[in-house]
């Protein structure tokens, strides 16, 4: 090559690793933006949540309609259904139209919002406020909303996830009360079973990890297990609480007719979120599930009479019956928001305003977020609920711990209950330690 | 004095030709080689979208390569829909294209209904199959149950759920019947009046006049096929979901490949690594290995068949 061709080849190659390099530098480092904003001026700020129901979105528009009542300065605009994905990519994106202030319907993602620097950091803000979030916030729900000493989340209503039985099918199986340990539940499901042919008349539970709130997750929480280590090292092949929930549930999906078959009667049911619920049209007499579920299957009119009780505990642990799963909607404030302090009064009026956080549970059926509210008079709900409040102040309760690659160590977790539950997965010790492994290897790789 | 007049004549004419060539070379360079050569530079970088990114050498590469648990049977799958799905669509879209060109009344109609299917949206389209062959309402299984011959589980299967893919791909052929359609009625009639005359048989005017007339543009039904099928995305992604009962919403996590993994195609795991999981350097890995195979598989097909030269134009 000549010399002169060399240098311009060179120039080129140059120019390119720098037009690189650029938009590399360019697509970072969008937060630090600073809450350098005055919260009394007039605003407008973006508001990302994920409800989509018609009740749930007329709530949240009540919700802001009370902030801007009290900040009559600060307008709130405000965009529904965004799924975890679109708020991630938003949150990078930045720009006039990204959200100022997010919320996500699952803590899952807490660790990455916090470890990835996309929500502020909020303890400035609660300190500036003289707020104590450890003295505001139940203790699992103070705990879900910050990682690494990192708090880019507040909580905003809880959920609690219990069982519930249709009091009628109980009945005529001749059993006087929801079962308290995985033993009885285990006997009363296969007594509430009807098979018909190849399918059945009525099932006693669809204990498939696809039976939608059936996840992994939400049976091990009643064997209150320990995700992590004290190095942050996955412990799902270590810790007892693993096998004996993933065990539970393949004896379940053995004794009420095995997996194909209940797959193939699976496939024929309505959806979670329809009124042809399983549960609501009697096909299915017990249902794992959250506490919005009360008031969905009774607006679906169903002809029995519907229980509802904690989920059963391991046998031999009956003195912690009353616990449960429990998680929650989260709230936090864009790093790349030029509107911060505005945004933080928006986020502290919906997370910490005892009127507004009890206004909202009532108008959406979740669980308060404040220790205050879940003590407030204004709070109504039926005597049923109360199961699910008693849950979500349960000590014994637990959580998903947050993680820096979000709930990844959670889709790994559950691929092998799938596996496990189809038979693909035999010996369920080497499943637990692959497992394990994974989990370990997907941190590294995002850390 | 001369040879300089010559060389400003070299020069223009070379900056002329740049000058038409430009918009061309603009387009390549701003959609294709800087995207490809940031691709191959993230690869090698760990970047989440927020902090910048970090050199990371090969880590990327073997993460991929050995220990993400989706990468081989997506591979895996798109392999086999490559040799079958692309296989098939192009045998059914030539058979019907040939059906459709000797049948003399009732074309338009005909042409019409295996044209529309292609229109429908992918999305609509898919929903609509896995309600057809849902294995316990569907009517498929009902009527294939009542002539007692075993139904499927389609796409609640890991077995039958390629193939019910398949089905659907061979459902929307109507592209391939159109430009088969036009190409068979660009072979000379002549050419099978003189074969008739020295008494070809059916498959020997098929084999011998047909074919050859019309191999460069089965060749490209199969190029772009190929190509197609290595960016499958939203048919496997909605056939998964919908059997699986378990629609992603806000708070719900990925489900790969519903059943067993066995719709996972490459393209899903790009999206579940870059936009998902935010690791845009193992997203890169993917992406070219998607980049990779496509042209293997092009380059091959055009060494192995000449290209797109017809039998008639080689030299």
């Amino acid at each position: 090559m000549p010399p002169a061709t060399r240098r311009a080849g060179g120039k080129a190659v140059l120019a390119l690793t720098a037009s690189v390099v650029l938009l590399g530098a360019a697509c970072t480092g969008q937060s630090g933006a600073g809450a350098t904003d005055d919260p009394t001026k007039d605003t407008t700020i973006t508001f990302w949540h994920a409800w989509s129901a018609p009740n749930e979105v007329r709530a949240v528009e009540s919700l802001v309609a009370g902030f801007e009542k009290a900040h009559p300065n600060i307008q709130v605009r405000v965009v529904g259904d965004m799924t975890d994905d679109k708020i991630n990519q938003a949150l990078r994106a930045g720009g006039d139209r990204a959200p100022d202030v997010v919320s996500s319907f699952t803590t899952n993602n807490v660790g990455r919002f916090c470890s990835s620097g996309a929500l502020v950091d909020l303890d400035p803000f609660l300190k500036k406020d003289g707020i104590d979030a450890a003295t505001t916030f139940p203790r699992a729900m103070n705990e879900y909303t910050r990682f690494d000493g990192n708090r880019c989340t507040v909580p905003l209503l809880g959920d609690a996830y219990g069982l519930y039985y249709n009091k009628t099918a109980f009945e005529k199986a001749g059993i006087a009360r929801p079962p308290r340990t995985w033993s009885e539940f285990e006997t009363d499901a296969e007594k509430l079973t009807i098979p018909a042919g190849d399918s059945y008349e009525q099932l006693g539970f669809m204990p498939d990890y696809h039976g939608w709130e059936t996840t992994t997750e939400h049976y091990l929480a009643q064997f209150s297990p320990t995700y992590f280590d004290e190095k942050g090292k996955s412990r799902v092949a270590k810790d007892p609480a693993f096998r004996q929930g993933f065990a539970l549930q393949k004896r379940l999906v053995d004794e009420l007719g095995g997996f194909r078959k209940l797959e193939r009667f699976r496939s024929t049911l309505g959806d979670e979120w329809g009124p042809k619920h399983p549960f609501h049209t009697g096909q299915v007499a017990m249902q794992l599930d959250g506490e919005w579920r009360l008031g969905m299957a009774e607006a679906a009119e169903p002809d029995f009479e519907i229980g509802v009780a904690p989920l059963p505990v391991p046998d031999g642990q009956e003195d912690q019956y009353g616990k449960g799963y429990i998680t929650g909607t989260v709230t936090g404030i864009a790093a790349t928001s030029h509107k911060q302090n505005a945004a933080w009064e928006f986020v502290k009026y919906i997370t910490t305003d005892t009127d507004a956080v009890v206004g909202f549970a009532n108008d959406i059926h979740n669980v308060p977020s404040t220790l205050a509210a879940l003590k407030s008079p204004k709070l109504t709900y039926e005597p049923r609920f109360k199961t699910f409040l008693d849950i979500a102040a349960n000590p014994r309760s637990t959580t998903t711990p947050p993680s820096v690659n979000g709930g990844q160590y959670l889709v790994t977790v559950q691929q092998l209950g799938y596996d496990y539950e189809s038979g693909k997965v035999r010996d369920l010790d080497a499943g637990l330690r692959k497992a394990a492994a994974q989990i370990d290897t997907d941190i590294a790789q995002a850390d | 004095m001369a040879a300089v007049t010559y060389a400003a004549k070299r020069r223009r004419a070379a900056l002329r030709t740049l000058g038409f060539l430009s918009p061309w070379l603009i387009g390549f360079a701003v959609f294709f080689a800087y995207p490809l050569v940031s691709t191959l530079y993230f690869s090698f970088m760990h970047y989440d979208g927020f902090r910048p990114p970090v050199w990371s050498g090969g880590k990327n590469w073997a993460y991929v390569f050995t220990h993400y648990p989706l990468f081989w049977p997506a591979l895996r799958n798109t392999l086999w829909l490559v040799v079958v799905m692309v296989t098939l669509r192009v045998v059914f879209g030539l058979g019907i294209g040939l059906l459709i060109t000797k049948i003399k009344t009732g074309t338009g109609v005909f042409r019409t209904l295996f044209y529309l299917p292609y229109l429908a949206p992918p999305v609509a389209a898919t929903m609509a199959f896995a309600f057809l062959l849902n294995p316990g309402t569907g009517p498929v299984d009902s009527i294939l149950r009542r002539i007692g011959i075993p139904a499927p589980g389609w796409f609640g299967d890991p077995t039958w759920s390629k193939p019910a893919l398949t089905l659907l791909a061979l459902w929307g052929v109507g592209d391939l019947m159109v430009i088969f359609m036009a190409a068979l009625l660009d072979v000379p009639a002549e050419q099978y009046e003189a074969a008739e005359l020295d008494g070809a048989s059916a498959w020997q005017r098929f084999r011998y006049i047909t074919l050859p007339n019309i191999s460069p543009i089965v060749m490209f039904a199969v190029v772009t096929g190929v190509i197609q099928t290595m960016q499958y995305y939203t048919q496997p992604l909605i056939a998964g979901k919908v059997a699986s009962g378990v629609i992603q919403g806000a708070g719900t996590q990925f489900e790969p490949g519903y059943p067993d993994k066995s719709t996972l195609t490459l393209p899903q795991l790009v999206y579940n690594l870059g936009f998902q999981r935010f690791d845009y350097g193992s997203a890169c890995v993917v992406a070219l290995v998607l980049f990779a195979l496509s042209m293997a598989f092009t380059a091959l097909l055009m060494r192995r068949r000449g290209g797109l030269i017809q039998a008639g134009d080689r030299p």
